[in-house]
């Protein structure tokens, strides 16, 4: 096969095999106009708006209120601020990479939201139980492909830190990137129970598996799972109480020191447009998407007719969102709530308890498929029966329990071991409450 | 049915791109520019800056990396695992169980060797 031939090849196949039809054209092309470019980066501007004022309220102020009623514009204010303030770019920085950070940064946060179904969509046309899910794209490997998108923001960051040539910036950097790959691992991990339940890696599959068998949440490992990637979804987005990479007292701003204007604005951007998407991802995997526990009504209005399907999907997306809400509503309470960890204890934290935890919350999880999702009785052979949630609960709620106790157990040991050791002076640091 | 959803995030990176330089474009056309020495300096802390600043970081950086390296790779073992259960029985469970046995081995040598601590 000659040179030309390779180079032809892929496109001449890419061309044989897709054929869409005019319709998912523009189906995309309305998603692309109107989601990613105007409805999410409307809602991410109001959620600063949102968070500005749930803040202010939390401190007992009132919040912005100059700005048009109830400081509504202020996010309108604010761009025309952003777009005129002067790009300054140190004369010493990487100017391509500088620029490159931000860039990739938001980029990275749009794609995350290409695979989250926000509503039910259509039938399925061979399952008429099941739905295509309100999305861009359903492909096979949805997480997959989320994980692999939302981890390049951990390279924006530290291209952001080193290319400004800042003392502090760097030390930001790395110690964002330190934080985020430690808690990608238990992000990862305890997405891994949704997928040994559902047995797909599609967040539409996932979906739908949450309309036959309810909410993913209502399970203890489900429980311990959702509370996991809850707290791995604040250190991956860097918000409080993980905000060590922009910790104000200690490095300027870190990695977004060197950045004002609108280059600061896109990494602002970025930051709220990343909670909205991993409080979606949180959304559909846990909470179910659309769903409302006790009322099937995607399937009781049914998507045949234009009417049902805008009512179905008109609901869908509007629990949907409130969920999403709720949960950025939850960090911002957080934020309002928790200060700042300390390094190593943000560092322990990862791993000596959220990395164990959520490696054994998957066997946990397997022991949940056995006792309640896999067809069948389980215990037919021990001579009694029991409701399969029932038995589920009954097995897996002490194991978690256990569980718990056993991580903190080890922990709090390994901790008055030190003060211990400081205490008779066999150590050469100090207490180990002082950082060294 | 598979590779046609990835022409969307082709779009879709071109639409975040475009999306992302359009602002910096309309700065460059709408704001001010006055260069100044002072202000092309590097900020820091709001003291003059000395000293190399791409320096050699310490190794704990390196070691967490390495860790990740080892649970990230470990997790692309436990998906595909995860998305083949149902079909695999008690058989595969067991299996994890002793994977996942080994592992735990690593991250308690880790910790009782002291490379969880921040030191």
């Amino acid at each position: 096969m000659n040179f030309a031939a390779e180079w032809t090849l892929p496109v001449m196949w890419a061309q044989q095999q897709v054929e869409l039809e005019w319709w998912t054209w523009l189906r995309w092309g309305l998603w692309l106009v109107l989601g990613f470019v105007g409805i999410f980066p409307g809602v991410v501007a109001y959620m600063v708006w949102a968070e500005r004022k749930v803040a202010a309220r939390f401190q007992d102020r009132i919040g912005p209120n100059r700005v048009g009623p109830l400081g509504l514009l202020q996010p309108i204010a604010d761009a025309i601020k952003l777009i005129t303030k002067e790009n300054i770019v140190p004369r010493a920085a990487d100017q391509v990479v500088h620029l490159m950070a931000p860039v990739l940064l938001l980029v990275s946060a749009f794609l995350v939201l290409a695979v989250v179904p926000f509503g039910f969509g259509t039938s399925q046309v061979d399952n008429p139980a099941h739905f295509n899910g309100f999305v861009p794209i359903d492909p096979p490997a949805g997480i997959l492909y989320l994980i692999a998108v939302a981890s390049v923001g951990a390279l924006a960051i530290f291209l952001a830190g080193w290319s400004s040539r800042n003392k502090y910036s760097l030390l930001g950097a790395m110690r964002a990137v330190a934080q985020l790959v430690s808690y990608e691992v238990p992000q990862v991990l305890s997405i891994i129970p949704v997928i040994l339940w559902t047995g797909s890696l599609s967040l539409v599959a996932i979906m739908n598996q949450q309309l036959d068998q309810g909410w993913f949440l209502w399970s203890p490992p489900g429980l311990l799972a959702f509370t996991l990637l809850m707290i791995a979804n604040l250190a991956e987005v860097n918000r409080t109480p993980f905000d060590l990479p922009e910790a104000e007292s200690e490095i300027i701003a870190g990695y977004h020191t060197e950045y004002s204007g609108m280059r600061f604005g896109l990494f602002f951007l970025a930051e709220y447009l990343s909670v909205f998407a991993v409080c979606a991802l949180t959304t559909v995997v846990f909470l179910g998407g659309g769903s409302l526990p006790f009322v099937d009504y995607p399937r009781l209005f049914g998507t045949e007719t234009n009417t049902a399907y805008l009512i179905t999907n008109g609901l869908a997306i509007g629990i949907t969102a409130a969920k999403i809400l709720f949960l950025v509503f939850v960090m911002f309470w957080v934020r309002a709530t928790l200060p700042r960890l300390r390094v190593d204890r943000l560092m322990n934290f990862a791993w000596k308890t959220m990395v164990p935890l959520s490696l054994a919350n998957v066997l946990i999880a397997a022991i949940w498929y056995e006792c309640v999702i896999r067809p069948g009785q389980p215990v037919q052979a021990l001579g009694f029966s029991l409701p399969k949630p029932v038995l589920g609960w009954l097995i897996t709620l002490p194991l978690v329990l256990a569980l718990l106790w056993l991580v903190f157990w080890i922990n709090r040991r390994e901790w008055n071991a030190e003060v211990k050791a400081a205490r008779t002076g066999l150590t050469r640091g100090g207490l180990p409450g002082i950082v060294r | 049915m598979i590779i046609y959803n990835y022409i969307f995030v082709g779009l879709l990176l071109i639409v975040a791109i475009g999306f992302a330089l359009a602002p910096l474009v309309l700065v460059a056309l709408v704001a001010p520019r006055k260069q100044s020495l002072a202000k092309q300096d590097i900020y820091e802390c709001g003291v003059r800056t000395f000293g190399e600043t791409w320096i050699r970081f310490r190794i704990q950086y390196y070691i967490y990396a390495i860790m990740f390296l080892v649970f990230d790779i470990e997790t692309l073992f436990l998906y595909p695992w995860a998305v083949a259960y149902g079909g695999l029985g008690l058989f595969a469970l067991v299996e994890m169980i002793i994977f996942l046995a080994v592992l735990f081995v690593g991250l308690a040598y880790a910790w009782s060797k002291g490379v969880l601590r921040w030191v």
